[in-house]
């Protein structure tokens, strides 16, 4: 049942040379006749951060993993709720001021599956996978952290018993 | 960790010869910097070579050591062995992928 739904699922991470996002192509891959419903996000550069005016993004990712964990996040959104098709795509290289950097479409029968869907898939997206863009200014550039990974790394690290032992016992388990 | 701490000993005894893999021997693991921690060691890979039972954990104090500027973001990244989020207390076997994830900004 896994491997079946998997291939109800297409999720691309596009090389620096791909140019942008072929926004269509995943619409109509999550186009389904017994689908009422796609809802889509596209994440997109914008031309300011904390009053600095930004010129570009630049992404890179852990390929292999971040493909790993886009697979896994559409598995989870399955297990959630109902759906029919799921897309996801994520650019790297340079992204320009308006242009995409990740786009996420999904289709369902109903609305609200196909809305919570959608906002699960970018939510995990920003927290787990593998991925990162530097902020490139005219005087400047730097690694962006996004606060869903952090937010999440310190819950895990509350919950892991292992961290707080090795606090404790100087290393030793 | 006391296992670690066990087969490191230099007294080359195993009397906990359950280990199932080439027991005793080092492993050799490939390490991996992305981004900031790229930047921060110069290098977007390395390979390590550790004794048997080491953990992620040790694999990264090594780390800090022979990149110092690690430190950085020690408290702010995470870990992965082979492709999948790891804890710090996992343990590696030879021709494992690690890699230094540093906070992600993915979308």
């Amino acid at each position: 049942m896994a491997s079946a739904a998997a291939e109800m699922d297409l999720v691309d991470i596009l090389d620096a040379s791909s140019g942008p996002i072929d926004i269509a192509r995943y619409v109509d891959f999550v186009r389904d006749p017994a689908a009422g419903a796609i809802a889509t996000f596209e994440g997109t550069t914008r031309d300011t951060f904390e009053g600095k005016l930004v010129e570009e993004l630049r992404y890179e990712a852990y390929v292999p993993m971040a493909a790993r964990r886009l697979a896994a996040i559409c598995a989870e959104a399955r297990g959630s709720w109902p759906l029919l098709r799921l897309a996801v795509a994520h650019r790297l290289g340079t992204v320009g001021v308006g242009e995409a950097s990740v786009f996420v479409a999904a289709s369902a029968v109903h609305r609200a599956e196909a809305m919570e869907a959608c906002r699960y898939l970018i939510d995990e997206v920003k927290a787990s996978v593998p991925i990162w863009k530097k902020e490139v200014y005219e005087n400047g550039e730097v690694w962006k952290e996004n606060k869903e990974f952090l937010e999440r790394r310190a819950a895990h690290h509350e919950m892991d018993p292992a961290h707080e032992l090795k606090e404790t016992s100087n290393g030793e388990e | 960790m006391e296992i670690a701490g066990g087969l490191n000993d230099g007294t080359g005894e195993m009397n906990e010869s359950k280990v199932e893999n080439s027991a005793g021997q080092d492993i050799k693991i490939k390490v991996l910097f992305f981004a900031r921690a790229r930047d921060l060691t110069g290098v977007s890979e390395t390979s390590l070579e550790m004794p048997d039972g080491s953990t992620a954990g040790d694999c990264m104090r090594n780390l800090l050591v022979k990149f110092p500027s690690l430190q950085e973001i020690y408290n702010s990244m995470v870990l992965a062995i082979n492709e999948e989020y790891a804890a710090e207390s996992t343990l590696l076997t030879s021709k494992d992928e690690l890699a230094i994830i540093p906070p992600i900004s993915g979308g």
